[in-house]
């Protein structure tokens, strides 16, 4: 028999929820899986052994009693560390939050655990989810489970690497440029960054508010959705989430892609994407149209302008988000210093990573008085602009298929002293957080031993037709069920 | 005279920023209570710390209390409350930002008219917006700070006055803060407090040669917490940057603290630079829609105004100007007034009662009005035992006191007291027994001598325990006096 750690997590669910196995068994496989993977991959940042199997005997006990369960009973995850978990240390893979635990959890915390899902542990991420590589982590970074030379991608590296190799059946991981779906794509596995306003992100460590989304990663497209249908919908805490019709995850997993309508957007798939990936691309297109879809060419002339607006807007909010890591009221307070000025100055040096720092410098910069009109308001009509191209796509076409990255995973180190080499592993992911609208990562084929990702993206609050399609795919190819041979 | 140079006279200008706390149940962007006080870092979550994760969800009601503000200031109202993040480190500052409002105020354009021995002025209001309170620094004994975060999130309306000021006294600075509070309180929109810091006001003060074109360099004053407060840290900034341009030096761009014990401003920050606080739209907020329909309901639900109470007061009562003011400082004053007045039937009294010894006994005993045990109804009962002769005028005094002391009616205390003599009969015999006590001073008196009148009232008063109608008295004295010639 397949073991636990292979099992989709709906298979796990039913399994839980039939009595074939128990939830206590699903965590030790997991925590057992855990301890053999962990010193190959480094994917997670607090395994919460004790906490689990508390929560996970407290569903055996449930079920035994007949009482009823979650719907997602049993199911193991892990959340990347960015999502609040009360008196679980949530460090945003940062010193200057080394061993700060939440006195509350995120929404989407509580409702997994109200969903009766089992939380393993807290997942390695680059420094307050900036990175594509994971190797911002202060504690280190995180290896793709396919080689472990190789960067897992970013920034929810920890989360992608840890459903990849089955220490978790399902993750949550956040995406403010890509984060979710550009690992999802270099560790072969499904991400989903959901419309913005579907998930709240209350308790979700705010890297750019108006461009975080929390979404779920997980080895099928309807383990996703099962994940995405217990954390999506309104909440009063987070005043940008949205009273959207709901998403089911039965809806999307049902039906056919017949007349369907793809839109293939040319600048994705020009200089830049390897030739493999462009090839995976194409013939995932090619799939899709043998499933009775219909695929065009078309075009988003500023979609190329997402980069610049991106690192523009992101770092803007970064640089005001981050400000409340002064040493005062929590996370590190570095000793030296003179003062409120002296001890803030000392705490952000000695806490901040490289990155950070120049993220919140550039967006400092480029919110101050003389500059502003420049490049903030400047970045956000073209943002206005992107979001315009893509309305204008979707009058015509039901989903717009592009590669997640345009290269499969790099060499840990290779791209660390070529900045935009690194932030062009983003370009194809961006525009989806510019525009506001759901946008999944699938696997679509194998370069050299290391997987491909293949982007759908849908209308804002369509991640039904979305999922239909990625569904569809993954139904008819077998790319999902390749599994990387890490301490097999 | 050594030369005839006549020494330059300068003109102020007098700009004015005011933060009211808003009358909320709860804080501007969680659900914590809205109170002052209380022990330090009881009322906060994790919004108003601004621990990582959490988000700000704006209290609606606090928007509808500062559309009903600017309304009354006579603002335009903005079709949207926008917020924007003001980006500065302090300690007091949880996140690193205030969410303010930047260039779309809730109100802008408006003004209120004040009177003060200059004459009537107009100020105009350029902008009225919402934003949040921060924590409160303390000074320990040890040498070490601590924040105390009650009072971080609290709903904080700012008020500005309009650029050139209206203002140029230390007398219409006071007036606009007296008008403005009696606004804001008559709306329920503020608590008007100075002394607990939830009105805030710090005045920008320059001065410039008179005839001059050109505007002074300004300072700000702070810690300035009652009305005379304001007035006294206005003049003497007025007076201090004088000075300094007849001894030819210069005003310095700096923010003075106002202290009440030296009776002076004292320099507290240099602000030779324009703080840069990097204001940017707030991503975590949508905007509030403010539509007509609402703005036209908050409008018709305003109640009358200070001015216009004023003005009925005058007509209707008779008070002088300046006694109504008085009257309508905030609402519950008005209130108060109308209450006690229609009650007794005399307007007269009950103002000059009000303004006498209520205003001194709440003044000593540092309470509002509101807070006041002995209510209009107890104040009417007061009078009307005067009027009708069962207490005198200055037992009254005393029945007051007890009364305001314990909240007990007036009644009640007179009759313990033991209440006035007029009966004719029973004053007539003890002034047989004054009289026959004094035989010259009588006849000096019925000789013409005036002055002995008192000496005898006070005679039948001490008597009597001063418990003798002091009108009946004098008639009874005059009568006897008339006959006693004959």
């Amino acid at each position: 028999m397949e073991p636990l750690t292979q099992r989709s997590l709906r298979d796990l669910r039913d399994a839980v929820r039939s009595g074939e196995v128990s939830a206590r068994e699903v965590a030790q496989a997991h925590l057992n899986r855990i301890a053999e993977a962990e010193p190959s991959v480094s994917a997670l940042l607090a395994v919460t052994a004790d906490d689990a199997l508390t929560q996970a005997d407290a569903v055996d006990l449930a079920r035994s009693r007949g009482d009823a369960i979650g719907a997602l009973a049993g199911v193991p995850i892990a959340l990347k560390d960015v999502i609040c978990t009360r008196g679980v240390a949530t460090t945003c893979g940062s010193r200057i939050l080394s061993g700060w635990k939440p006195p509350y959890d995120a929404t989407v915390t509580a409702r997994l655990r109200a969903a009766g899902a089992v939380m393993l542990g807290k997942a390695n991420c680059d420094e307050f989810a900036m990175g594509s590589s994971t190797e911002n982590s202060a504690y280190g970074p995180t290896r793709n489970p396919w080689n472990l030379a190789c960067v897992p991608g970013g920034s929810s590296g920890g989360s992608a690497a840890a459903v990849a190799v089955g220490e978790v059946a399902g993750s949550l991981g956040s995406d403010t440029g890509g984060s979710i779906r550009q690992p999802a794509a270099l560790c072969g596995i499904v991400g989903l960054k959901p419309t913005y306003g579907r998930v709240s992100r209350f308790g979700l460590v705010a890297y750019a508010s108006s461009l975080d989304q929390i979404g779920p990663m997980a080895r099928s497209v309807e383990d996703a959705a099962l994940l995405l249908d217990a954390i999506a919908g309104l909440d009063p805490l987070d005043a940008t989430s949205v009273d959207a019709p709901p998403f089911r995850a039965e809806s999307a997993m049902r039906g056919d892609i017949r007349g369907l309508r793809i839109g293939v957007p040319t600048e994705f798939m020009g200089d830049g994407v390897d030739g493999p990936v462009a090839s995976a691309v194409r013939a995932a297109v090619e799939a899709l149209c043998a499933l009775g879809a219909t695929a065009e060419e078309c075009s988003l002339p500023t979609a190329r302008h997402s980069l610049a607006t991106y690192y523009i807007l992101a770092p803007a909010e970064a640089s005001s988000n981050l400000a409340r890591y002064d040493g005062v009221r929590f996370g590190v307070r570095a000793a030296g210093g003179f003062g409120h000025a002296g001890m803030t100055e000392a705490s952000r040096e000695a806490g901040f990573g490289a990155e950070t720092k120049q993220r919140i410098l550039v967006g400092t910069y480029a919110l101050s008085a003389g500059y502003y009109d420049a490049y903030y308001l400047q970045a956000q009509k073209v943002r206005t602009l992107i979001r315009r191209d893509f309305d204008a796509a979707f009058k015509r076409f039901d989903v717009l298929v592009t590669p997640t990255s345009p290269t499969v995973a790099f060499g840990i180190g290779e791209r660390s002293d070529d900045p935009l080499a690194m932030k062009l592993a983003d370009v194809c992911t961006l525009p989806a957080n510019m525009a506001g609208i759901p946008g999944v990562s699938i696997p679509c084929g194998m370069d050299r031993g290391l997987p491909i990702g293949l982007q759908i993206m849908g209308r804002s609050f369509d991640e039904e037709t979305t999922l239909r399609a990625a569904h569809a795919y993954e139904q008819a190819t077998h790319w999902h069920t390749l599994r990387p041979e890490v301490a097999c | 005279m050594p030369g005839t140079q006549v020494e330059t006279r300068y003109v102020g200008s007098i700009g004015m920023e005011v933060h009211a706390e808003l009358l909320t149940e709860s804080k501007m962007f969680c659900g914590c209570r809205n109170a002052f006080g209380g022990e330090p870092n009881t009322r906060c979550c994790p919004v108003c710390l601004g621990l990582p994760g959490s988000l700000p969800v704006a209290n609606r009601l606090a928007v509808e209390l500062v559309v009903r503000a600017a309304l009354a200031l006579n603002c335009a109202i903005s079709p949207i409350a926008k917020f924007d993040r003001k980006n500065y480190f302090y300690p007091d500052l949880p996140k690193g930002y205030q969410i303010s409002q930047y260039d779309q105020p809730i109100g802008s354009g408006g003004w209120l008219d004040i009177e003060s021995e200059a004459g009537p002025r107009r100020v105009h209001i350029r902008r009225v917006h919402l934003e949040e309170d921060t924590g409160k620094l303390m000074h320990l004994p040890t040498g070490d700070s601590a924040v105390d975060y009650n009072r971080s999130g609290v709903p904080l309306m700012e008020i500005v006055t309009e650029f050139p000021p209206d203002m140029s006294s230390a007398d219409e600075a006071r007036a606009y803060l007296v008008k403005l509070r009696a606004i804001l309180t008559c709306i329920g929109v503020s608590d008007g407090k100075m002394e607990q810091g939830s009105l805030r006001c710090e005045p920008n003060i320059s001065v410039r040669p008179e005839g001059s074109a050109a505007f002074g360099t300004k300072t700000e004053i702070k810690n300035l917490n009652s009305f005379r407060a304001v007035h006294r840290g206005v003049q003497h900034e007025l007076a201090r940057q004088v000075a300094l341009l007849r001894r030819g030096d210069r005003v310095a761009q700096e923010t003075r603290g106002w202290n009440e014990a030296r009776g002076e401003t004292v320099l507290q920050r240099v602000k030779e630079v324009e703080q840069e606080y990097r204001y940017f739209p707030e991503p975590d907020l949508m905007p509030v829609h403010i539509d007509d329909a609402r703005v036209g309901l908050i409008r018709a639900r305003l109640p009358e105004l200070p001015d216009a109470a004023r003005v009925r007061l005058v007509d209707q009562y008779g008070l002088s100007p300046a006694e109504a003011d008085l009257l309508t400082q905030t609402a519950a004053w008005t209130a108060y007034f109308e209450r006690a007045a229609g009650l007794c039937g005399n307007a007269r009294a009950t103002a000059n009662w009000m303004m006498g010894e209520l205003a001194r006994l709440l003044n000593a005993a540092n309470l509002e009005i509101e807070q006041c045990k002995a209510g209009p109804e107890a104040l009417a009962d007061l009078l009307a035992m005067v009027e009708n002769g069962r207490i005198s005028g200055k037992m009254a005094k005393g029945v007051w006191e007890a009364a305001f002391e314990t909240g007990e009616a007036p009644a009640a205390i007179a009759a313990r007291q033991g209440e006035q003599i007029s009966d004719a009969d029973a004053l007539g015999a003890v002034l047989d027994s004054v009289i026959a006590a004094q035989p010259d001073v009588w006849q000096a008196l019925c000789a013409g001598d005036e002055k002995k009148l008192t000496f005898m009232v006070g005679q039948i008063m001490k008597q009597t325990r001063g418990k003798a109608n002091p009108g009946e008295v004098n008639r009874l004295l005059r009568e006897r006096m008339a006959g006693g010639a004959q």
